[in-house]
């Protein structure tokens, strides 16, 4: 099953950190425009004020309007989530912010790469572990795999964990995606 | 230098000063270095602007901070890279905590060079970065104009203050296309103005029902224009309701006017902090629920609905939650409220009003501001006062102040009918602001009479700009109460260390006096109240800057006061005020001791 962010920390599925009591856990999705450090504007801002960052994901995706997407998820009581996103929104190159976690539905998802030194019994049940979350092999070599597996957070979670006692080196993630759902873009 | 192909062609340095003309700028406060050498020459070229050479840094800002605070148009600064630059900091800091419009201009060192270690070059954006509004580095001529006015936009509109733009020193000398200011704002920044009809028309009608109402106002009145503040005076007539204000709201609404409870907040009046207390309705405007303003959150106006009006929609929310927020200017929004008031009769709940001044009455009585006189000794308040009264027979007056004891006497014991007229440092409380802010007042000003009342412990952090005032013949006169001790450290250690006075006293003052006369500038000492009128007269009158040496009482605390941690009906009085005198070393618990 899929498990979406920001769901109970009593519930029994929830995989994330424990959030503190009266925190909840939202994903914000920041346009901004694509100018030399607008990133440490934004993330200045989240260490400056005290604010929690989970995740951090930022890329262009306009060249053409020189806009960035940044997509943070964070932490916080209603009353901080609301100063998080308003004191996020006037910083000046940021164009909107949405709350995609209490604004409707979105989807998140996040890509990982994870690299297993194995031989023998670990490198069958690596490949298994594999083909049952659906992830790709993009490098190998006899006594190692680069897996690429894509999933929400939680998914990307349990496949490391299955992995640590199967020979898990390394691992990189981008962070998290997130999009709203539906025909409306930002 | 390149000749130019057409009008619009010039040097990075002179589309500087076309941009700073083309927005109205008069006067620029500065300091050159290596990095700024070109602007500086295009400045010596030209005289449609002035430019104040100050003898610091932190002087240039504070000095256009005085200058903004006092005119309501931007300050501008311009100084050199690496020390340049970060000797700035404290006066951006400082305008960004008080909402002032400031364009600060920094020399960087060439952009082929940035990120080597290079003579006199630091991070400069990245140093203020936090302490701007926004800035900018520019290493091409061509985008030179444009950010130039991008940044007067950005400091001027929304909530004001301050903004930096880095130069490159090549950037100076290379040549670029100039354009006007027109048209030109940064597409993501649009502020919103107008507040919301229905919002507004909710926060009338709590308003038409109140019992207990209070106006609680702040800086947002001021730096919307004297018009707000009129608006203010008039919708404070029409509804007969009660008014308090912070200390950087002071003068929005008149001191002498007879709605007028005095400033609130931790050395606010008896009677405004407990109408806060007591209030049904507050109607707060252009304030951001200072922790100064609140004390304890949880026992903040614990039974009020509470209506805050304010252009940022960050500070709605942040400290205390708003029953009726309303994002906007509140020029606009007053006029707004105003309007929609009367179109439904300008009604308010009469009676129940009239009691509720009964009430505040019975707390006015207790004449919070009553301190014990002495015909030996200079008490501060007696020194603010007689200060007052001359100045208000002088005629129209400014006021800057430097951080402390002194600062809240100032806020106490001198009334201001005007907006624009009172320079403090709020939000950051900086001491050394109150010199240099006086010289930008003065630059703004030149007829008046302005005057800095000081502390000699927060004198002597920035009395080199006193030079300054020397040098461009500014009257400015600095009336410091002489306590010989750091008097609001002092005062918090007694009430919460143990009386154990660590580094709070100085041993080796100036002879302030002999100081006045080193700078060129007059010199005039008092420690009798018998002799000070006239020692304040001879200030007042003489022709030139003066350092004024007021020897006051040294133990002197300032009431009244809200301890830390504590609610506003749990406020310290002076052994004067009816029901004061307890004793202030149980004033404060631990878990206050720990706040500031």
């Amino acid at each position: 099953m899929e498990l979406k962010r920001g769901s109970s920390s009593h519930s029994a599925y929830h995989l994330g950190p424990a959030l503190k009591e009266g925190e909840e856990r939202r994903t914000l999705s920041v346009l901004v425009d694509n100018e030399a450090g607008v990133l440490a504007r934004v993330i200045g801002l989240f260490s400056g004020r005290g604010y929690n960052i989970e995740s951090l994901t930022v890329a262009e995706t306009d060249h053409t309007g020189h806009r960035s997407r940044i997509t943070v998820v964070t932490t916080g009581t209603p009353m901080v989530l609301e100063q998080i996103k308003a004191q996020v929104d006037r910083i000046v190159p940021v164009h909107r912010v949405r709350d995609l976690t209490s604004e409707g539905p979105s989807v998140e998802r996040e890509l990982a790469l994870v690299k297993v030194a194995n031989v023998g019994d670990h490198r069958v049940e690596s490949l298994r572990v594999k083909d049952a979350f659906r992830a790709q092999v993009v490098d190998a070599s006899l006594e190692s795999f680069v897996f690429e597996v894509t999933g929400s957070p939680e998914k990307i979670d349990a496949f490391i964990d299955l992995m640590r006692p199967l020979g898990l080196v390394d691992v990189s993630r981008t962070g998290v995606a997130a999009i709203s759902r539906g025909p409306e873009g930002m | 230098m390149p000749t130019n192909t057409n009008s619009n062609t010039m040097t990075g340095a002179e589309i500087v000063i076309k941009s700073l003309i083309d927005q109205g700028v008069e006067v620029v406060f500065g300091y050159p270095g290596g990095a700024v050498l070109p602007i500086y020459d295009e400045l010596f070229k030209q005289n449609q602007i002035e430019h104040v050479l100050v003898r610091h840094e932190q002087g240039a800002t504070h000095a256009a901070e005085g200058y903004a605070r006092s005119t309501g148009k931007p300050g501008v600064v311009l100084v050199t890279s690496g020390p340049g630059a970060t000797n700035a900091v404290t006066g951006l800091q400082d305008a960004l905590m008080d909402s002032i419009p400031m364009i600060c201009l920094t020399g960087q060192v060439p952009t082929f060079m940035i990120g080597n270690d290079a003579f006199q070059e630091a991070d400069t954006i990245g140093i203020t970065r936090p302490c701007t509004k926004h800035n900018w580095l520019v290493k091409d001529t061509d985008d030179l104009a444009e950010t130039m006015h991008e940044a007067f936009y950005v400091a001027t509109n929304g909530r004001p203050g301050p903004v930096l733009i880095d130069i490159p020193k090549d950037v100076q000398f290379a040549s670029g296309t100039y354009v006007g200011p027109r048209g030109v704002k940064p597409a993501g920044y649009q502020p919103r103005v107008k507040g919301d009809t229905a919002a507004i028309q909710a926060a009338v009608e709590l308003m038409e029902g109140a019992e207990r109402p209070l106006f609680y106002t702040g800086g947002g009145v001021i730096n919307s224009g004297p018009h707000a503040s009129q608006l203010l005076r008039d919708l404070v007539k029409a509804t007969g309701f009660p008014i308090t204000s912070t200390l950087m709201g002071l003068g929005a609404y008149p001191a002498s006017g007879d709605k007028w409870l005095g400033m609130l907040g931790m050395h606010g009046s008896y009677e405004a902090n407990w109408a806060m207390h007591d209030c049904d309705v507050m109607i707060c405007v252009g304030a951001r629920f200072d922790d100064r303003i609140t004390g304890r959150l949880d026992a903040f106006a614990p039974n009020s609905k509470k209506i805050h009006i304010d252009i940022d929609p960050s500070s709605i929310n942040k400290n205390v939650r708003a029953d009726v927020p309303i994002v906007g200017d509140v020029g606009h929004v007053l006029e707004d409220m105003t309007r929609i008031f009367r179109s439904r009769g300008a009604k308010t709940n009469k009676t129940a009003v009239a009691k509720w001044w009964g009430e505040i009455g019975e707390w006015q009585a207790v004449k919070c501001f009553e301190y014990e006189g002495s015909t030996d000794l200079i008490k501060p308040q007696y020194a603010v006062e007689r200060l007052a009264e001359a100045m208000k027979k002088h005629g129209d007056y400014y006021v800057t102040t430097e951080v402390g004891q002194h600062q809240m006497w100032a806020a106490q014991y001198i009334p201001f009918d005007a907006p624009n007229r009172w320079m403090t440092s709020g939000g950051l409380g900086t001491m050394g602001y109150g010199v240099p802010a006086a010289v930008g007042v003065q630059i703004a000003h030149r007829d008046s009479l302005v005057v800095d009342v000081a502390g000699e412990a927060s004198f002597m952090m920035t009395m080199q700009e006193m030079s300054t005032a020397v040098q461009y013949k500014l009257p400015i006169k600095i009336f410091i109460l002489n306590n010989e001790r750091l008097g609001m450290v002092r005062q918090w250690q007694q009430l919460l260390h143990g009386e154990r006075y660590s580094s709070s006293y100085s041993e080796a003052l100036p002879d302030f006096v002999k100081l006045g006369e080193a700078f060129g500038c007059g010199g005039i000492r008092c420690d009798k109240p018998g002799e000070l009128d006239d020692a304040i007269a001879e200030m007042i009158a003489y022709d030139g800057p003066v350092i004024f040496d007021c020897l006051v009482e040294k133990h002197e605390n300032c009431f009244p006061m809200i301890p830390s941690g504590k609610a506003h009906n749990e406020m310290l009085l002076g052994s004067r005020a009816s029901g004061g005198g307890g004793d202030i070393s149980k004033a404060i618990e631990s878990d206050g001791a720990v706040l500031v």
